[in-house]
Parts: structure tokens; C-alpha cells; sequence
């Protein structure tokens, strides 16, 4: 804060006081360091708290709710990770919560992308969903090419589509001035309109078997263009490689955004658009590209499932899709970070997969098992986008803290006047 | 003495954590009276006034208003024992009437519950008129000028019946006239008995208005003076804490080769209308052309036009005699044109960038720092670490966030990273805006410095002081045209006049 003026030859007496400026700095640093783990720690534990809370007000148990998901998500396999044959049920349930987990990296990076550049890409559904509709396209069609170049034909598909969705919104930025979050959602819809036709009775993607049976769903890719499942078994939905792509794009994300010139564009428009343009860097075309960029992420995700394991999509699962939703949470909460997207894709992943499949009727209302996650969802994107709050509330609690103790000598204030 | 003495301030500490904001300061305010609050940005004077504002709690210390001691644990019970607060910035809303954000919170009633707009008009009125504080109370925010909307925060106060005002650097915001006007509505307010602490900066505007004179430095109290005996230099040396050079030292220019040229440029504001009409200049290597004017006259859309950050409408910008085709920003800085932005906040930097990502923003996509695309951080981190030493940048390391910065180390960093370049051409844009004295000393310095390694800088401020310290040659604008060129003898009442348009038929004829 003080501005030392003492001139640079010679140490000057003052010298030596000038620590509280780096200090300072340093302070301010290591505050945002710790607001940075802090803030998603305390959202998470106060989401969990208050999902608890419904639990309990159903009449259940909350921590033997979260023991449930807990072992639902496989977590408990940790304990013994040596054993990873999915009979086991812990290892199976771990190996799902990761098959979660590959998606939602990916439509986490997509939402975390585009909100380092100053965007915020409500769309990742709606991206997720056309990489998913040109990946089956993709998987479907070409049925005579060699494995490597159907699943890089349909990855790099899936992607581009994913691109192009996103791409769209980010060039009727630039250029019109339009808000991202309008169009993205826009484009949500368009793609949920596409699927349900694509995928309809006599729609163009319907499979062939099951059109005499009035089945709107598409047909399966073919097994050349399925990616290799290294987890389980492939016909029971077992962890495939799409998992280290999705680790890798973290990986990717991070290098583009830390290590080239690229990032660096994204990182300074999405900070400071006036500074970007007077720094010389053309703020438009950085809008399209991370736009372009981060709906890459979110098609691919859209890809991977259905090149993994899906296989085939039809209306109802059109209908169903909530991954790139999820994206917005999963972003938020890892704060746009590589490290912070990953762990918290993990654990949506393993919310997702283990209130599902780990709750008991006896251990909670049936009705609101599906839901916690959802609940939990939606209570993390209204902490996190009210953080200042949390901070109030940690710093409050310091403040009580030093209070006390000085609360003895202090002066009655107010007596004297008034 | 004792009698008169409204506030008392005694041995008032605070620390924040890793600072002693303010070490034991006292300070007392006699009735009626003009006490200036001296010192560089961070000495402490804001933390003391938000003390006795009532915003923080001090660690230790005590507050004596009229002889009782009080303590104040919000800003409501600051202004409820008539302390008045004017922050540097505005907290009015701009939609709402000069009259309805004056009396906010304490609304004249009918029956109980409806605002009684008319009673609300009518005290505004009676309260300015007393003070000759002109404010039109059924104007909107948003249509009044800046030094208007300071009346009316002075009146907001004085609706409260504030006997202290505390005036937080209310002349920064300000143009030398309207600073004027504040200085006559401080003398009015004095006559009627209100006390003021004036926080500032500015030696020569403290030594105009203020009956004493309380110097922090570094969180301590350097001493308290009275007006009579005071002087700029002896002030300076509290203030800073060793002598400091007051005039800029400079030779006469070695004028070479032109390096910029304006010719009859043309440019719109964001909304479409001229804002600068047919300016045509030229700035030679090794000379300071000055542009002198009111805010808002179009010096600003033509710093924009040379740089490339705005789009001109018709007229040339020739470089060292080259006609820049389609200028933009990266062409502009291509061809050597460097620029420290006004504004050093909203464009001269990203705050969330270190300063060594700072320092790069121009160069980032070129060798070393980076190769296809590829970023070396380390390499921007090394060019960083020399630029700091060379232009004693303080407060961090190159990794250090830029936001964390003080404004004069910020506005180093900007002027690092432009000299850094080896410009033919330096824009600088109100360089020393907002900048302690030290700041200020080495910026004009290095200025001068810049000037006598041959490049051509073009320096607009809209502090007359400064153009007529530094420049060699000093242009005139006003809406938008440039009305006057001077030498640097001339005197600041005749530029005055032109900044005002006065004389704006005869030179606009010739």
C-alpha cells in the first residue's frame, strides 16, 4: 500500500521497513490462493449440508444417506483398489462413477473455457448433444473402415460439431453484438429439436430395426467405430478409454490457457477486454475462437459417450440429457481451473452415479433420491455465484473469533454520548 | 483553543494484517476550520477518515467529538453526530432526481409513508442557496456534470446537518475551473461554521485552502502546521520524506526528424458525433508537444485515432514519414507508436495478470517470449525482472498481480513496458493522473529523458500545470478542434481562456 520513494542507491533507513509492500502483495496472492480452494470447499459442504437437512426433514438419516451414495459411487473400493474385478460391486460402482466423470470433464472444461474468456457458455448441453448426434452419424455410417480411423473420424466429428455449435454463438457476438447466453440457449433448443426429429419415427437417423417396430431411437455404431473398454466389460457399460482423453483434455486445457500465446489472448479479453485491444490483440476473433474452443470440449464429451457406451440414442434420451447442464456446475465449483474441473466432475460423477444406484428406499424417500443430485447442483451454482457470501460468512466467523477475547477491556462506546 | 476544538483524534491505530495503516495518530479539528490531510497514496489519510467515518474500528486510540468520547461502529452513527463524508467516488444514483438522492434515507414524509417531494425540492434549494452551491434539485444525476454531482454529495451532507465534512481528494474528479468553484463553496461553508478536513495530495491546492496542515507519512503523523510560514518545497520533504524536485529539470530540445503527423483527422465519439474536427499536428524527435484542454474537448478520441484504437473518419496519421494504411492497434504498435493509456486501470493493464504478463501485452506473440504460438512464461518473467530494476518498479516480484500494485507502480509498469519497445512515437495520456509526488517526479523525469533519446512524444493532460512544465510546445483544444500553439513561456491565464473557447473565432479563422 505505501508507496516506497526512497531512492534505489544506498540502503536508506526506511529500507529495511519495506516489507509490508511485498507483504501486501504476497498477502493478496496467498488470499486468493486460499479463497480460490476455500470458497469450493465450504459451497460443497454447505450444498451437502442443506440436501442433508431435506433428508432429515424426510424423516431419514442424512449421514446414512451420504454413506449410501458414498458406497454407491464406489468410493469404498478405494480401500482395497486392488482388486478391480467388476463382480466385485464396489469396483463396479467406482468403474461407473469414472464413466460419469469422462462427460462431465469435458462439459465442465467447455463452460470453464469460455468463461476465461469472459463468456459464459450456457450451451454445453446443447453442444454435447450435436457431437453426440454426428458421432452416432458417424458410427453408423463408414461401417467398412479400419477401427483407429472410425473412432478418430468420429471423435474429431463429434468435436467439430460441438465447435460449430458454439462457434455460431460466438460469431453472433463478434459481430452482432449478441449475448452469448441468449444464443447458447437458443441453440440448446435447436439441438433438442434436431435429436427429437433425427431420432423420431421416420426420422433420419432412426434405426433401420427399429422403424417396423415404431422405436424412436437410432441404430447402434458399429463396432469398429466403438472405443476399447479397458474397465469391465463392454456390454455392461465398462469404463472405456474415452476417460484418459477426458484427463487429457485437462491437460490441454491448462497448456492452452498457461503456455501459448492462444491462451494467452483468452486470458487477457476475458479479463480486460479494453487492455486486450489497446495490447493489440483483436477481441472478436478471440470471442469466435473460445467459443469455437470451448463447444470443441462440450462435443466431444458428446462423442466419447456415445462412442463408449451409449451406443445409440433415441428421443427420450434427447430428452433426458442434462450432462452439459451439469457442465455449468461442475465449472463453477472447480473455479475454471483444470485441477478444479477435475475434481469436481468427480464428484457430480459420483453423485450422479451413486444416488442412483446407492440409495435404499429404507435410507431415504425414493422420491427424492433421484433428486439430490439435482438439488445439490442447483444449490452449488447459487453459492458460487453469491461467493462473496460465503467469504462473509468465513470472515464473520473470524471476526467472532478475535472478538472474544478482547470483548473484557474494551470501553463501554456509546455511553458517553447521545 | 480548547474551547473551539470539535474533534479529537488521539493515538488512533490500525493494522491491517502485514501494515500499520495508521501508528498512533493524532488530530484535532478546531470549529470552522479548513484542516488538510497531506500525504502520498497509502500514507494513511483514507484509513484515518474511514476511522472516523465510522467504516473501520480502530485498534486502538480514542475519537473525542466535543469534548465526549465516541466510538463508532457504523456510518449511520457517524452522521448521526454530524460528521459529512464526501468519497472520491460518487454514491448517487443516477437516475434518480439531484433533489430524491440527496435526501435518501431520511425522506421529508406526508402522512407518514409518501415522500414529500415538494418540502425535499424546497430545503435542497434553501440549503444550496445559503452555501452558493448551484445544483438544480429536479435535475437528473445523469445529466450533471461531475463537479455538480460533487455539490451534490456536499449537500447531502449538509441535509444531514454535518458540522465536520471530510472532502476525500475532491479535486481529482475536477477541471481547474471547477476546482475553483469547490474552493469558494469551502470558503462559504467555513464562514458558516462547518469544519473541514480536506484529504489531498496536491501541495498548492492545500496551501490555497486549508488554515492547517497535518502530514501522514507511512501511517505516522509527521507534524501538523499552520498555512503561514508553509511551503510547497517544506511540505514536499514531510510529505515524501527527502528533498524532492518540484520543476522539472529540463534542457531546451534537440529537435531532429518528424516522426508524427496528423493531418486533418476527423474522428467520432460512441455516439456517431464529431468529437474531433479537423486536427492537424506534428511532433518532431526530440521535443514534448503538450495538448492542454477541459475533459472531454476530443483529446481522448484522438489519442484513440492515433493509436488505432478508434476508427477515424477521414485524415492521415504519417509515422516517420510513412501514411499508416488502415491504422489499428497492433499497426499502430508495429510501426512505433507506444502509448500510456489514460486510464491505466480499465486499459492499461489486466489487473489479474502479473507484471511480467503485463509488460508482454504488446510482445507476447513475437520471439523470445514466445515461438509459434508457443508461450514461454520463464522468458517473459526474465524480460520482466530487468524492466522492474530499470524502472524501479516496488511492491512485488514479476509474478506479483498487478492489481496489487500501487497506482504509481502500475502506471510504471505501463511506461516500462512502452519505453521497453523503443518507440519512434510515446503517447502519453495523463500519465501522472492520481499520483503521489514521488510518482509523479520520476514519471516527468523519465519523460524528459525519453524526449533527449530522440523519440517524439506527444503528452496530453488535463493538468495545465503539467503540460506547461514539460512541454515545448503546447496545443490548445477545444471541442474538438486545437484553437491555439504556444511556447512554453506563455502564461496559464491565456491558455485558460482558450480552454474555455474564448478566443475560439479569431484562431479557428486564421
Amino acid at each position: 500500500m505505501s508507496e516506497p520513494l526512497a531512492p534505489r542507491q544506498g540502503p536508506a533507513p526506511e529500507e529495511i521497513q519495506q516489507s509490508p509492500p511485498t507483504t501486501v502483495a504476497s498477502r493478496f496472492a496467498a488470499w486468493q490462493r486460499a479463497g480460490g480452494i476455500l470458497v469450493p470447499v465450504l459451497t460443497a459442504m454447505l450444498a451437502f449440508l442443506i440436501g442433508g437437512l431435506l433428508v432429515l426433514v424426510t424423516g431419514h438419516n442424512p449421514i446414512q444417506a451420504y454413506w449410501d451414495i458414498v458406497k454407491g459411487a464406489g468410493l469404498n473400493w478405494i480401500v482395497h483398489p486392488t482388486n478391480t474385478d467388476v463382480a466385485n460391486t464396489a469396483a463396479y460402482n467406482f468403474s461407473q462413477t469414472l464413466l460419469q466423470t469422462t462427460p462431465l470433464i469435458l462439459t465442465g472444461l467447455a463452460v470453464a473455457f469460455a468463461f476465461r474468456c469472459g463468456m459464459f457458455n450456457i450451451g454445453g448441453n446443447g453442444q454435447y448433444l450435436v457431437g453426440l448426434y454426428v458421432a452416432n452419424w458417424i458410427g453408423i455410417s463408414f461401417v467398412h473402415m479400419a477401427k483407429p480411423t472410425h473412432i478418430l473420424l468420429g471423435i474429431v466429428g463429434a468435436a467439430l460439431a460441438g465447435a460449430i455449435w458454439a462457434g455460431i454463438a460466438g460469431f453472433l457476438k463478434a459481430t452482432t453484438g449478441a449475448h452469448e447466453v441468449i444464443t447458447t440457449i437458443m441453440l440448446n433448443w435447436i439441438a433438442y429439436w434436431i435429436g427429437n426429429y433425427i431420432f423420431q419415427q421416420g426420422g433420419p437417423l432412426q434405426g433401420v430395426a427399429n422403424k417396423p417396430l415404431n422405436i424412436p431411437i437410432s441404430g447402434d455404431v458399429a463396432q469398429s467405430a466403438k472405443l476399447p473398454v479397458f474397465w469391465g466389460d463392454a456390454d455392461l457399460q465398462g469404463l472405456h478409454i474415452g476417460f484418459f482423453i477426458a484427463i487429457g483434455a485437462l491437460v490441454v486445457f491448462w497448456l492452452i490457457l498457461n503456455r501459448t500465446t492462444l491462451g494467452y489472448e483468452v486470458r487477457a479479453v476475458g479479463y480486460n477486454p479494453d487492455a486486450a485491444a489497446y495490447g493489440g490483440i483483436k477481441v472478436r476473433t478471440n470471442y469466435i475462437r473460445a467459443m469455437a474452443i470451448s463447444g470443441a470440449f462440450a462435443g466431444l464429451a458428446g462423442g466419447l459417450d456415445m462412442l463408449g457406451y451409449l451406443y445409440h440414442f433415441g428421443t427420450t434420451d434427447v430428452q433426458a440429457a442434462s450432462i452439459g447442464f451439469l457442465g455449468i456446475a461442475v465449472a463453477l465449483l472447480g473455479r475454471n481451473t483444470a485441477l478444479g474441473v477435475g475434481l469436481a466432475a468427480f464428484l457430480f460423477g459420483g453423485l450422479l452415479y451413486g444416488t442412483t444406484h446407492g440409495l435404499q428406499s429404507g435410507t431415504i424417500d425414493p422420491s427424492l433420491a433421484g433428486h439430490l443430485t439435482e438439488m445439490i447442483q442447483g444449490l452449488v451454482v447459487l453459492f458460487v455465484g453469491a461467493d462473496v457470501l460465503i467469504l462473509a460468512v468465513w470472515g464473520s466467523r473470524r471476526r467472532l473469533k478475535r472478538k472474544r477475547p478482547t470483548a473484557g477491556p474494551a470501553p463501554e462506546p456509546e455511553a458517553a454520548s447521545s | 483553543m480548547e474551547a473551539s476544538t470539535v474533534l479529537e483524534m488521539r493515538g488512533v491505530t490500525k493494522r491491517f494484517p502485514g501494515v500499520v495503516a495508521n501508528d498512533h495518530v493524532d488530530l484535532d479539528l478546531r470549529k470552522g476550520e479548513v484542516h488538510a490531510l497531506l500525504g502520498e497514496n497509502g500514507a494513511g489519510k483514507s484509513t484515518l477518515m474511514n476511522i472516523l467515518y465510522g467504516l473501520y474500528r480502530p485498534d486502538e486510540g480514542e475519537i473525542h467529538l466535543n469534548g465526549k468520547k465516541v466510538l463508532f461502529s457504523s456510518a449511520k452513527d457517524a452522521i448521526d453526530r454530524g460528521i459529512g463524508m464526501v468519497h472520491q467516488h460518487f454514491m448517487l444514483i443516477p437516475v434518480m432526481t439531484v433533489a430524491e438522492n440527496i435526501v435518501l434515507e431520511v425522506e421529508p414524509t406526508k402522512a407518514g409513508v409518501l415522500l414529500d417531494y415538494g418540502k425535499a425540492v424546497e430545503r435542497v434549494r434553501e440549503i444550496s442557496t445559503q452555501y452558493g452551491l448551484a445544483v438544480d434539485p429536479t435535475a437528473k444525476v445523469e445529466g450533471i456534470s461531475v463537479g455538480q454531482q460533487q455539490r451534490v454529495e456536499i449537500v447531502k451532507a449538509l441535509y444531514r446537518e454535518a458540522d465536520i465534512l471530510i472532502l476525500d481528494e475532491p479535486t481529482a474528479v475536477l477541471t481547474p475551473q471547477e476546482a475553483g468553484e469547490l474552493f469558494a463553496i469551502v470558503k462559504s461553508l467555513q464562514e458558516g461554521g462547518t469544519s473541514i478536513i480536506f484529504i489531498s495530495h496536491k501541495l498548492n491546492e492545500v496551501l490555497e485552502i486549508a488554515d492547517r496542515i497535518t502530514v501522514l507519512r507511512r501511517g505516522k503523523k509527521i507534524d501538523t502546521v499552520p498555512r503561514e510560514g508553509a511551503t510547497e518545497e517544506g511540505l514536499a520533504k514531510m510529505m515524501v520524506g527527502r528533498e524532492v524536485l518540484l520543476r522539472v529539470d529540463k534542457k531546451p530540445p534537440e529537435t531532429g526528424d518528424l516522426l508524427l503527423e496528423v493531418r486533418n483527422l476527423h474522428v467520432n465519439d460512441e455516439r456517431g458525433l464529431p468529437a474531433v474536427r479537423d486536427v492537424s499536428l506534428q511532433v518532431r524527435a526530440g521535443e514534448i508537444v503538450g495538448i492542454a484542454g477541459v475533459e472531454g474537448n476530443g483529446q481522448s478520441e484522438l489519442i484513440e485515432a492515433i493509436t488505432g484504437l478508434r476508427h477515424a473518419e477521414s485524415g492521415e496519421i504519417v509515422v516517420a514519414g510513412e501514411v499508416v494504411a488502415r491504422p489499428n492497434a497492433r499497426r499502430m504498435l508495429d510501426v512505433g507508436v507506444g502509448h500510456i493509456p489514460e486510464d491505466r486501470q480499465r486499459r492499461g493493464l489486466v489487473l489479474e495478470f502479473s507484471i511480467a504478463e503485463n509488460i508482454a501485452l504488446h510482445d507476447y506473440n513475437n520471439p523470445p517470449e514466445s515461438r509459434l504460438g508457443w508461450l514461454f512464461p520463464r522468458r517473459l518473467i526474465e524480460r520482466a525482472r530487468g524492466l522492474i530494476k530499470e524502472f524501479d518498479i516496488r511492491g512485488g516480484g514479476p509474478t506479483t498481480l498487478g492489481g496489487a500494485l500501487s497506482g504509481g507502480n502500475q502506471q510504471k509498469v505501463v511506461a516500462a513496458r512502452e519505453v521497453a519497445r523503443d518507440p519512434k512515437v510515446l503517447i502519453a495520456a495523463q500519465p501522472t493522473r492520481g499520483l503521489d509526488v514521488g510518482a509523479i517526479e520520476y514519471l516527468h523525469r523519465r519523460l524528459v529523458e525519453e524526449r533527449d533519446e530522440g523519440r517524439a512524444i506527444l503528452l496530453i493532460s488535463l493538468e495545465l500545470d503539467e503540460v506547461l512544465s514539460l512541454a515545448d510546445r503546447i496545443l490548445v483544444m477545444y471541442e474538438g478542434r486545437v484553437v491555439g500553439e504556444h511556447e512554453p513561456g506563455v502564461t496559464e491565464e491565456e491558455i485558460g481562456l482558450e480552454m474555455l473557447g474564448a478566443r475560439r473565432q479569431e484562431t479557428s479563422a486564421a
